[in-house]
């Protein structure tokens, strides 16, 4: 990385050290990308694609395109028993509910019984869940991730995407996009 | 209640770490401050509590209590007792827990142990050290608090991945980090010694055994890691030059270079500043190493957890300890004074080149992992593999190899190489004899055939330097040198029979039918569902005979895993003396449940085995090493209190 | 072959380190260039095709319908599409677990004399929270397109 024993040259002792620097520069840039990470969904603003899916529970019915258009804005939430930051956002899912929101959910990839334990146990505010056992929704609305929620308005079109559990802070942020979409 | 006892120990801690280095600095700016008296016994306590805080998160982790966040995320109430504690460590906040605990622990000891440098050096030493746990203490507590706890308390644990499910990955992380740990103690000694000017030989003596514990537990961590990938990717490469094993790789590397310029400086007080910047080259190294693999700024094959929060933070203690070192270097290496001179033909010579040449193979390493992100600058989008990885270090390897089986020959200072003539010519017939036969066996395959010549003529050279000696009076850092130099011949030697003569074949067979891969003949004789503690799996029985001798059976698996879903191929190994017989079960190839062909990709490996041999042997040649050094530093400490002790009764 | 002069000692030390770091540096530079293996979506690749036998990376996804096993059971070939081009591929191995019609994927090779990609290695979309970086930009619009064709 740097010349033995250079005493002779003072200045080549700082040779090291720009080295170093460019280095970090480099890793700050690749940092600095990387916050792009989390892909926003092109959806935002367009219609949802059509689809029909299962019901992933006897007790809800599944979910098609159709369901989403019927005049009134909903919440679209991507989740599946096996993600913890699902069972984190429950609490507000439950809020939302109780606030007279509609919540549609799709469970992905998930068993029946651990979908009817994960309910059980955090309470299910969902008015259908559908089962996409293969992603294919997941990918068709640009969800990269588990849980996403989307506010759907009330002629199937996306209106937001919110990526990651929605914590009790998000609350206010999704009551206002459900009051922004219903106009 | 445990976990936040193990929070306010590690609160507690991170104050003494500010207080060792506050009264270090106190110290040094004025001689005899009374603060001087306070930064060995602070160091000792704040390792301890450390130690308190791990102790309290493995006791969490034992129990499973699931209202601590970090269980929850990681850990399950089915796994093994093993996996639950190494869940422990098997995270990211874990793992910096687990980073200062042996930190501080390392700060005891040497607070305690060490009495060969100057006070003053040893202070500087010890506020190096304590800067270093600093940024780590910050880290933990503000960033990433192990014991926070999660409201509601879930019902069960998420971390069953299957794939975490390993001895191997358990311990594999650990032995690494424990390698960069010891790096960043031999980086406190070096920022220590330009603090306070004082580079010489006991400097190198005193930082020495921390490089070689450092090193002897990269070299293992390496080769567990390239075993692991080998057994559990189902791919049949033992080494696919990926960020994450690069990111293990140069800090050895460093390390090495370090370990062979250290007996320059310990021996002969030559190579002064050039020490101590591979000094600060060798942990920052493991910092760079820690920051890709957290950071996920490169695509990695390997899974792993990557937040690109924690890599900021990573990246600024980055910068911080590395920029600080450097520029310090930059101000102080100049007044380090011209070391020892030494002839052409010697052993500082030879360890020298030993140094560029290692220098040389990091470089290229590093710009190789780094390339992809230098593109993505511009909007190209590569990937860079093993066509510039192998020949590019190849080219540095091969003449270290060819210095390595003299150098260990030359006396220090002045040496002629007429002296040497026989052990050059044995080693160079022994050489040129592989060279012929790797050419006939293996035509065409440049690299092999290079290793296949080396390896030998390395094998035979490094036993050279205990000729003529009675091997009962061979002392041990000698013996761990040849050792560990026999060890690299050895693995040299795998790595070129693997590329040399591995056949590989991908069938599809039904039930009963037989295929013959290298001298093997494999006999598909049925395929059974069979269920484990949290997967289903289909398992193949294989009746392989070698050389039409008696068959053996194999059991190559096909896992679905629930929780979450998941599937793996769980590769077989059928291990002879000679080699390796490496099977994988694939998908149905066609046909309905009762019929059909089964896809199964089966490799011969000769000698490839002695792969990890070698690491492991390269790593017991530093045990030895650091056994002999250590037994001799202590005889030396227990006879000075002796003299000390005396004069101060006679002085009565 | 002895003692070198003393006072130069130093010196020539740092100038041996130089030249053979700037020879590391320069042949590593030269050896990226050629070596490194580039990534390519469909439409780059029919837009600007590289030479044959080019190490290089195609991402996209699986056309629905093209999946289909060779006589030997063995090889696999199937289409590449980004809806705004389709390249055949062909692999000859065992697919990973998560290789399915109208999901992403990531073939190393090279492309054929006759333009079809044989692929040596193949990644598959890892999990719920990992696309290749490559896939990031495509994920969205071509993705969307690309699934909506398998519906």
């Amino acid at each position: 990385m740097s010349a033995p024993e250079t005493r002779s040259r003072p200045w080549a002792l700082w040779v090291p050290l720009v080295v170093f620097g460019a280095f970090v520069a480099l890793f700050v840039w690749g940092l600095a990308r990387t916050k792009d990470d989390t892909v926003r969904s092109r959806l935002v603003g367009q219609a949802l694609p059509a689809f029909d899916l299962p019901a992933a529970i006897a007790e809800r019915p599944g979910l098609k395109t159709a369901d989403l258009k019927d005049g009134k804005p909903r919440l679209l939430n991507v989740f599946a028993s096996w993600c913890i930051p699902c069972a984190a956002e429950a609490p507000q899912l439950q809020k939302l509910a109780a606030a007279g929101v509609s919540i549609d959910g799709v469970a992905i990839r998930d068993r029946r019984e651990d979908l009817g334990v994960f309910l059980a146990r955090y309470g299910n505010p969902y008015a259908r869940i559908a089962a996409d056992d293969l992603g294919k929704l997941q990918i068709a609305i640009g969800s990269s991730g588990v849980p996403e929620t989307y506010v759907i308005d009330g002629r199937g079109v996306i209106r937001y995407q919110h990526i990651g559990d929605i914590t009790p802070d998000d609350v206010a942020l999704i009551l206002g996009k459900l009051k922004e979409a219903a106009q | 209640m445990i976990a936040e006892f193990g929070l306010a120990a590690l609160w507690l801690a991170a104050a003494l770490a500010l207080l060792q280095f506050g009264s270090g600095v106190a110290a040094l700016r004025k001689g005899d401050s009374p603060l001087a008296a306070l930064v060995r016994p602070v160091a000792v306590v704040q390792g301890a509590l450390a130690l308190l805080a791990f102790a309290a998160l493995l006791l969490v982790f034992a129990e499973t209590d699931l209202s601590v966040k970090l269980v929850a995320l990681n850990s399950h109430s089915a796994k093994p007792m093993m996996y639950k504690i190494a869940g422990a460590w098997g995270n990211h906040e874990g793992s910096m827990l687990l980073w200062v605990t042996v930190m501080g622990l390392a700060g005891s000891f040497v607070a305690v142990v060490e009495r060969r440098l100057p006070e003053p050096t040893m202070i500087a030493t010890l506020l190096g050290q304590a800067f270093v746990s600093l940024g780590f203490y910050v880290f933990l507590l503000f960033a990433s608090n192990p014991f926070e706890r999660l409201n509601p308390v879930p019902p069960e644990g998420q971390g069953l991945n299957p794939l975490l499910q390993d001895p191997g990955l358990a311990f594999h992380p650990p032995t690494l980090y424990l390698g960069y740990v010891g790096l960043s103690i031999a980086f406190s000694f070096a920022v220590g010694a330009l603090l306070t000017r004082q580079v010489g030989p006991a400097f190198a003596r005193a930082m020495r055994p921390w490089v070689l514990g450092a090193w002897i537990f990269l070299t293992l961590g390496i080769t567990a890691g390239s075993y692991w990938a080998y057994y559990e990717l189902g791919w049949g490469g033992w080494w696919f030059w990926d960020p994450v094993e690069n990111a293990s790789l140069m800090p050895w590397l460093a390390a090495t270079a370090l370990l062979h310029s250290c007996s320059v400086l310990a021996a002969r007080n030559a190579l002064r500043a050039w020490t101590v910047m591979l000094g600060v080259v060798a942990f920052s190294m493991s910092m760079v190493g820690t920051f890709l693999v957290r950071s996920g700024i490169l695509t990695s094959v390997h899974a792993f957890a990557v937040d690109p929060k924690r890599g900021t933070f990573i990246l600024a203690l980055l910068a911080i300890y590395i920029g600080g070192a450097l520029a310090l270097f930059a101000f102080r290496a100049a007044t380090v004074t011209e070391g020892e001179r030494f002839a052409v033909t010697s052993r500082e010579s030879a360890l020298v080149f030993n140094n560029v040449m290692l220098s040389g193979i990091l470089g290229i390493v590093l710009m190789g992992t780094l390339y992809p992100l230098v593109t993505e600058a511009f909007g190209e989008r590569v990937s860079v593999g093993p066509p510039y990885f192998n020949p590019m270090s190849a080219v540095f390897v091969v003449p270290m190899l060819i210095v390595l089986a003299v150098g260990p020959l030359l006396r220090w200072r002045r040496d002629s190489l007429s002296r040497l003539r026989m052990p050059m010519v044995v080693a160079g017939v022994v050489g040129l004899a592989a060279l012929g036969l790797a050419i006939v066996l293996a035509p065409g395959k440049v690299l092999p055939i290079i290793g296949l010549a080396l390896a030998p003529a390395v094998a035979v050279a490094s036993l050279l330097p205990l000729r003529g000696r009675k091997l009962a009076q061979v002392k041990l850092p000698l013996w761990g040198m040849v050792i560990a130099h026999f060890g690299i011949a050895v693995a040299l030697l795998g790595m070129a029979a693997e590329g040399a003569f591995t056949t590989e074949r991908l069938v599809a067979l039904r039930v009963g039918e037989t295929t013959p891969v290298g001298p093997w003949q494999i006999r598909l004789a049925r395929i059974e569902p069979v269920a484990g503690p949290n997967w289903t799996a289909l398992e193949a029985t294989l009746e392989a005979s070698y050389a039409g001798g008696k068959p053996i059976l194999t059991h190559p698996q096909a896992r679905m895993f629930w929780a979450p879903v998941q599937n793996t191929a769980e590769s077989a190994l059928l291990t002879r003396w000679n080699g390796q017989l490496y099977t994988v079960l694939g998908d149905k190839a066609d046909g309905d449940a009762n019929g059909g062909r089964w896809q199964l990709r089966l490799w011969w490996k000769p000698l490839v085995t002695l792969i990890w041999l070698g690491g492991a042997l390269i790593a017991l040649g530093g045990l030895l090493a650091l056994v002999g050094r250590v037994a001799s530093d202590l005889r030396r400490l227990v006879a000075s209190d002796k003299i000390a002790f005396r004069r101060v009764r006679q002085g009565r | 072959m002895s003692a070198i002069k003393a006072k130069h000692q130093r010196l020539i030390l740092a100038l041996i380190a130089l030249v053979a770091i700037l020879a590391a540096g320069a042949l590593a530079a030269w050896a990226l260039r050629s070596q490194a293996s580039y990534f390519y979506l469909p439409a780059d690749l029919a837009a600007n095709p590289p030479e044959a036998g080019r190490a290089i990376r195609l991402g996209g996804m699986v056309e629905a319908g093209s999946v289909a096993k060779a006589p030997d059971g063995v090889t696999v070939r199937f289409v590449v599409g980004d809806g705004k081009a389709r390249v055949p591929v062909s692999f000859k191995g065992i697919v990973p677990d998560l290789f399915k019609e109208g999901s992403g994927v990531v073939a190393e090779g090279r492309l054929d004399s006759e333009g079809r990609f044989v692929a040596d290695n193949l990644l598959a979309k890892h999990d719920e929270k990992y696309v290749p970086r490559e896939m990031k930009d495509m994920t969205a619009d071509q993705a969307r397109a690309a699934v909506r064709n398998t519906q």
